[in-house]
């Protein structure tokens, strides 16, 4: 992945995305999908040359990235948590999985952790809705996942518990 | 014969002779499920043990990737066949019964039955039971999902070796005419739940004024609690693409595209595979097989967002706008990509046309219902004991479906209520008589839908769940209507006070009446049927909105009425 401080690194890799997709409209989902593959996130300084590039406005393309849930603007942590809302799943718990990552991660999804290790998103259905409440990690699935697992399962992607909270204890 | 089409003979007859070979091997086999449930599940691990395990021991065996069976209850699952015996399938497995399995079975004498789940072949071992016996199966009719479990995915030449393709070779050779008369024979019905009669979809494209013509494969599968699209597109790309083929060349498209669901990323995976292989073989791309016939296949990613997989609003996102539905008329079919005539069909779809093409439309209603002919792929989960992708002909009934395919209730927990068709479904008394097609769904204020069916036991509350589907609806709504805008916010608003314990007399008229507005008055299918979860809520579930009128969930579940804790506990156990 392409850190996004480098702009020089951005606007060279962007272009060699960018010369791979025909100039026209219908190329820029498949774009801002390629820019999100490589930087992690679509990085705001990129909007201005997709937009040069297709033809289009600025505020057409931003319009566009954020319609779509898949599309983020600012980077993701390290290793990117997502949670399945869907029906199966919720009936199963995942409200109760949220609570958890949130005590956990002191996050809300949409956010990253301040020392950058994780992010967290929820999304509509991931299709595992058999092994509910399902949850992702890195694009790993875990089946039937109760919030008793979640601090070994974060542990796995270098998760320590806060040290306060272990010194309280 | 042209070039073309004696190479495609010569791979199908060498696909079949591999086919065989692997059928009469010497050495053990294992097909071993890796579709995304599996996975999940650990299909990885388990793999990886019977490896180690046969290593160890100084064996071998061939190793065969399949997709799923679609018993993702059950997973991992794999199949195990040795020299002279009958193709069993195990599950769930685990790395330590996956050693066992090795140890007992592949080298042993035993056949382990107390990990297997059935036998695919009439041949020994005895002491299994045949599969087609299982509850799991017994009701099922495998049609699109034929190949299931079965097949290597990524693997052109498994779906060759099984008749691949033929169908499509023989529609090269009949008139488009002839293949829509077939299609109406059939009665097939579009499986993604509005249940539009294909054939004339077909006949209005190919007669839509136009030069360009375009064929889009809907896999988006947006509904939550809906996967056997993935389910299909994972386990048996070929099936459904082999029906993209034949739709394209009776509408007479030459350029196809398959927008797919940004969450199923080995579905994605798989299809690009096979798309590459379709190359390969002379099956896409210039006059194929010789026949004038030019088509080739775009495979697009969507954006996760629920309302693109509304036709009109994919569209706008194959052409790079944001995925907001546009009114119909005009229709796909008349003015879909860049304004040309476009057929939107789903993978399920798809899936059903080689085999009506190949077997003819009478042998498609030889199962279903006169008018929801054929078989749908229904999606189990929830509370059930058997969850998962089963293939069931239209018209049984749902409680037959959830009690025994589903196998009625997990645990001691007795089953309330049943979701169907999505979020714009509804909500079912859980004992409700009622056959699962187009029409009878509708009835009921659900809908059968995609074909998904969750099964809710009495620790989940009726208005808490009817308040998670109005929130989706609400992070879903593209924005552009005001009844689905701003109604569907209000009613939200209603539903979170009254799972807080604060509702007021006259909300359940309120939200009612909303309701029924905004049926009535939104644009798109995600509008007119947002409300549906909670209209039916209320119709079949009314005295449990009453009780939070009152301050109380029966169920525990809202905040109201039971500390936090309790519920943690309650689904931590």
């Amino acid at each position: 992945m392409v850190t996004t401080t480098d702009y020089d690194q951005i606007r060279a890799s962007l272009q060699s995305v960018l010369s791979r997709h025909e100039r026209s409209r219908s190329s820029l989902i498949p774009i801002l999908h390629e820019v999100q593959d490589l930087f992690g996130h679509v990085p705001p300084a990129a909007i201005a040359p997709i937009a040069h590039r297709l033809s289009l406005s600025q505020a057409e393309v931003h319009g566009v990235v954020s319609f779509y849930s898949h599309f983020r603007l600012s980077p993701p942590g390290r290793h990117h948590v997502t949670v399945c809302a869907g029906t199966a799943c919720h009936v199963e718990g995942t409200p109760l999985l949220l609570r958890e990552l949130r005590r956990l991660l002191g996050i809300e999804p949409g956010q990253r952790t301040t020392d950058g290790l994780f992010s967290l998103s929820r999304v509509g259905c991931l299709g595992c809705c058999a092994m509910a409440p399902a949850m992702m990690v890195d694009g790993r699935a875990y089946p039937s996942v109760s919030p008793a697992r979640l601090a070994a399962i974060l542990a796995e992607y270098g998760f320590t518990p806060d040290v306060q909270t272990d010194e309280a204890a | 014969m042209c070039r073309p089409m004696k190479r495609l003979d010569q791979l199908s007859s060498q696909a079949r002779a591999q086919w065989l070979a692997l059928a009469q091997s010497h050495d053990p086999v294992v097909w071993v499920a890796l579709g995304s449930c599996s996975q999940a599940a650990g299909a990885d691990a388990v793999a990886l043990a019977m490896r180690d395990e046969l290593a160890a021991r100084g064996c071998q065996a061939r190793f065969v990737r399949t997709g799923c069976m679609g018993l993702c209850y059950l997973e991992p699952t794999a199949i195990v066949r040795k020299p002279g015996c009958a193709r069993v399938v195990y599950g769930p497995l685990d790395e330590n019964s996956a050693r066992r399995l090795v140890a007992e079975c592949l080298l042993g004498e035993g056949s382990c039955p107390d990990l297997a789940v059935g036998r695919l072949d009439a041949d020994p071992p005895e002491d299994v039971p045949d599969l087609s016996d299982h509850p799991a199966m017994r009701l099922q009719v495998r049609r699109v999902m034929q190949h299931c479990g079965l097949i290597d995915p990524e693997d052109l030449s498994h779906y060759l070796a099984n008749g691949g393709y033929e169908a499509f070779r023989q529609a090269l050779a009949m008139p488009a005419d002839e293949i829509i008369e077939r299609l109406k024979e059939s009665g097939l019905r579009g499986r993604s739940g509005g249940g539009f009669p294909v054939w004339r979809k077909w006949e209005f494209t190919r007669n839509a004024k136009g030069s360009q013509r375009y064929v889009l494969c809907n896999a988006h599968e947006g509904d939550p609690g809906a996967f056997s699209n993935r389910l299909l597109t994972e386990s048996d790309p070929h099936g459904f693409l082999e029906g993209m083929l034949i739709a394209a060349f009776t509408v007479g498209a030459t350029q196809g595209y398959i927008y797919m669901a940004s969450e199923y990323p080995l579905a994605h995976h798989r299809v690009g595979m096979a798309i590459d292989q379709l190359r390969w073989a002379g099956l896409l791309g210039d006059d194929i097989l010789g026949s004038g016939f030019s088509f080739d296949i775009t495979l697009r990613s969507g954006a996760g967002v629920f309302v693109s997989g509304e036709e009109t609003a994919q569209i706008a996102s194959l052409e790079g706008r944001r995925g907001a539905p546009a009114p119909r008329p005009p229709y796909p079919g008349q003015s879909g990509i860049a304004g040309a005539p476009t057929l939107v069909q789903n993978v399920e779809t798809l899936a059903n046309v080689p085999l009506i093409v190949a077997h003819g439309g009478e042998w498609f209603r030889a199962v279903g219902t006169s008018a929801s002919p054929g078989t749908k792929a229904f999606s189990l989960s929830g509370r059930l004991a058997r969850r998962g992708v089963f293939e069931l002909p239209l018209g049984m009934g749902l409680s037959h479906v959830v009690n025994d395919v589903g196998g009625g209730a997990r645990d001691e927990h007795p089953l309330k209520a049943v979701h169907t068709g999505g979020p714009p479904g509804g909500l079912l008394p859980a004992d409700i008589e009622v056959p699962l097609d187009f029409d009878s769904m509708g009835e009921t204020g659900s809908l059968m839908g995609s074909g998904g069916i969750i099964a809710i036991d009495d620790r989940c509350c009726i208005v808490d769940l009817t308040r998670h589907f109005m929130e989706f609806a609400q992070d879903e709504a593209c924005g552009q209507c005001v009844p689905c805008r701003n109604g569907n916010r209000v009613m939200l608003d209603i539903l979170n006070r009254l799972t807080q314990g604060q509702g007021r007399p006259g909300d359940l008229d309120r939200l009612l009446e909303l309701g029924n507005v905004i049926r009535l008055t939104s644009l798109c299918g995600l509008g007119q049927t947002a409300p549906n979860p909670i209209l039916t809520g209320i119709r079949y579930f009314r005295s449990e909105f009453e009780a939070h009128l009152h301050g109380s969930c029966p169920a525990g579940v809202c905040p109201l009425a039971a500390p936090a804790e309790s519920v943690a506990e309650a689904a931590a156990s």
